[in-house]
């Protein structure tokens, strides 16, 4: 008895000493050398996997950042101070970089834009969408909260108007909503963007006006008053800014009749004062 | 024995007994009538006419050059009231021709007897159906013409006529065998002739006796035209289905039934293109089985092109109550729920189906347990439950990879799914998914 113990630990030990060798040998032949500028430049990444970049997540977007095939901007979700760290690293000069802010071009919520039908299947966006929606206006926003659900960073809710709302001091500019959005209602845009038409609907007039009360109802007001020719244009039966040559200020806005053009980030909501907003449930 | 038939599909409730066995009417004369410019695959028509202008009855009102294409025509006399968007029964808003009648209308017929198809001219053929604006009145409304001019190389030995009519509750089908059954013949002789087949097969669905009888009587003249008896499944109806069973070959995925040497058409199709070359009619009225038990009294109506749903519904006595009803363009199975009742019949509208919102379970399902009765029934030999959770969670290069795109939305699989998952709808959803990211690729 005593001897099979012996002989059956003397040979596992063979055994495994021999399996070390090979290991530790593997381990140097086979090593595969990674630039440690990868795992550096994924620690200065924010992480979310956002996928803002195009690429498939943070380190994907490390990789092509150390290689130099992604400008060294890419991340979009990190914001100026990581663009300036990447730089630093990289030795290049820091590029500008441009924060950017989704903004939902609808104003059409419950109040505005009645639903004429029951809808009740999957409550998702692009599966009410199929049969056209259960809202009056077939462009406007559906209201069940797709891009809220494809927001990774918390900067969307739903508001009692059925109405998705951005919270400014959140978004890191993703698009991660925009890209959920059957309708495309949702752009992003630079934080130097004023000017806003929040209607989406390609219907004459008299229909746009019939199916929601802040359609844009292609009246031309706007152009008429923007101060630089062909700041604002209609196309579609939608008044469509030029951002490279509309000024960003309220000229063109005072006499839209709808009120479907605003100027301002829409309010400056943040979520902490969305939040507050909403009505205390009871207990 | 055993009837023909496919692998697969399922056995749901027919209902057809509400409307199966009553004559097709003619419905009153609309007075306005929404003719969208596009109603069939493909590219969509530009509109030929402007307000104000006056049409007649069978005028082309929009055409395009586009291969794949149609051009639609005026169903009634009268004036053009606007060419503006409407409302669709896909959903969205589409180009249209909006006509308001004066009353009138004229009659469309030959004297003497039908022309005989084998003194016509392929070309001839194809271009008298290419100009009537012909095209599938099955439901998917593709273009006919396009399917008689196959590519160079490719021969067509059969054409297959879809009499089948496997969607519960529709008779159109049914009843056009049976009341224009030598029109049926004819359109299947003159798709023949133009195709070069030498076979023509007419499928039928065991539970429709009568139109088996009918079409044997009328096609007995012809040797070359057979009928084939299927078992009553769903979905027998879908054209890949159909050519399993009459012909035992199987249409390669993403491959159209001519690389396999079929064209299949429906029977409606066939007595369309009667009419069309022998009274030179174009398709203006199309016939539409109104049923369910939303409806006062269910028909059969032979309905023009245009009208809405809501005026065809008035003629059918209306809707059975005040209480909240489901519309659907088409049967239960496939069919899709309208949000209006102001769309118009397309050219493709086989039936309207208003259910009651009561007998309708509301949509509440559950984890799938991985039972595989979804695989088990797909007629496509897809995963209906991977399909329906790549749809769901937007995995579109997933969906892709799994042959979403095959998917004839036949909804067994939602249909036998004991978790009552909505599974047709995810993976129309994901179907949506993959246009909208190609559109977004393409900007």
């Amino acid at each position: 008895m005593g001897l099979l113990l012996i002989i059956s630990a003397i040979s596992m030990g063979v055994l495994g000493a021999g399996l070390a060798v090979f290991l530790a040998f593997a381990d140097k032949k086979f090593q595969v050398q990674e630039d440690p500028r990868i795992e550096a430049m994924l620690g200065l990444l924010p992480g979310s996997n956002c996928g803002g970049c195009g690429y498939p997540g943070c380190r994907m977007l490390a990789e092509k950042l150390v290689s130099g095939e992604a400008p060294q901007n890419a991340c979009v979700a990190g914001g100026m101070e990581t663009v300036a760290k990447i730089a630093e690293m990289l030795g290049v000069e820091a590029a500008e970089h441009k924060r950017m802010l989704a903004v939902v071009l609808c104003k059409g919520g419950y109040a505005e834009s009645e639903r004429r039908a029951t809808y009740r299947g999957e409550a998702t966006c692009t599966a009410a969408n199929l049969t056209g929606g259960d809202k009056s206006c077939t462009y406007g926003c559906l209201g069940y909260g797709e891009c809220v659900d494809a927001c990774k960073f918390d900067a969307m809710a739903m508001n009692s108007n059925g109405l998705p709302v951005v919270f400014y001091d959140r978004c890191v500019g993703c698009g991660a909503c925009a890209r959920a959005c059957p309708r495309d209602i949702i752009e992003m845009h630079p934080e130097d963007h004023r000017l806003f038409v929040y209607c989406r609907s390609r219907d004459r007039g008299a229909h746009a006006k019939k199916v929601c009360g802040v359609a844009c109802i292609a009246c031309s007001l706007c152009v008429k008053d923007c101060s630089v020719q062909g700041g604002i244009t209609i196309k579609d039966n939608l008044a469509v800014v030029n951002y490279s040559l509309a000024p960003q200020n309220d000229e063109s806005t005072r006499r839209c009749p709808t009120g479907c053009i605003l100027s301002g980030m829409e309010e400056q909501v943040t979520k902490k004062n969305f939040y507050a907003s909403l009505p205390r449930q009871a207990g | 024995m055993g009837h023909k038939t496919f692998d697969r599909g399922i056995h749901p409730s027919y209902y057809k007994e509400l409307t199966s066995s009553m004559r097709v009417e003619t419905a009153a004369l609309p007075k306005t009538v929404i003719i969208p410019l596009q109603q069939h695959a493909g590219a969509p028509c530009q509109p030929l006419v402007k307000k104000g202008d006056a049409v007649q009855e069978g005028q082309k009102i929009g055409d395009v050059q586009a291969f794949v294409s149609a051009p639609v025509h005026s169903s009634i006399n009268g004036k053009v009231k606007d060419v503006d968007l409407a409302e669709h029964p896909n959903g969205s808003r589409v180009l249209s021709v909006i006509i308001d009648g004066d009353g009138t209308s004229r009659e469309w017929k030959a004297g003497g007897a039908p022309m005989d198809t084998s003194a016509l001219t392929p070309e001839f053929i194809r271009d008298t159906i290419r100009d009537a604006g012909i095209v599938g009145m099955g439901g998917a409304a593709f273009p006919t013409s396009v399917k008689l001019a196959p590519p160079k190389g490719k021969a067509i030995d059969t054409v297959l006529l879809n009499g089948c009519e496997c969607e519960p509750f529709l008779t159109a089908d049914h009843r056009i065998m049976i009341e224009e059954t030598d029109k049926v013949v004819w359109g299947l002789r003159a798709l023949m002739k133009a195709t070069g087949a030498a076979n023509g097969l007419i499928g039928v669905e065991e539970n429709k006796p009568d139109a088996v009888e009918a079409l044997k009587k009328a096609a007995g003249g012809h040797s070359d035209i057979r009928i084939i008896v299927t078992e009553t499944k769903y979905p027998q109806g879908a054209e890949k289905m159909l050519i399993k069973a009459a012909l035992n070959r199987k249409v390669p995925t993403g491959r159209l039934p001519l690389d396999v040497g079929v064209v299949v058409n429906n029977v409606g199709t066939a007595a369309a293109i009667f009419e069309a070359i022998n009274h030179k009619k174009p398709l203006i009225e199309r016939i539409v089985t109104v049923s369910g038990n939303g409806i006062k009294e269910p028909k059969n109506l032979k309905v023009r092109i245009g009208t809405t749903f809501e005026e065809v519904i008035n003629q059918c006595g209306g809707l059975a109550g005040d209480a909240e009803m489901e519309v659907l363009n088409g049967g239960p199975m496939m069919g899709v729920a309208q949000t209006t009742l102001t769309v118009p019949v397309l050219k493709g509208t086989s039936g309207i189906t208003v259910l009651t919102a009561a007998s309708i379970k509301p949509l509440k399902y559950d984890p799938c347990i991985r039972c595989a009765s979804c695989v088990e029934v797909c007629p496509m030999a897809l995963m209906p439950y991977r399909l329906g959770d790549y749809g769901r969670t937007a995995r579109v290069a997933e969906f892709k990879d799994w042959a979403g795109l095959s998917c004839i939305e036949c909804g067994c699989c939602a249909y036998v799914c004991p978790s009552k998952r909505p599974l047709l709808q995810w993976i129309r959803v994901g179907k949506l998914r993959v246009r909208i990211e190609a559109a977004r690729a393409k900007k």
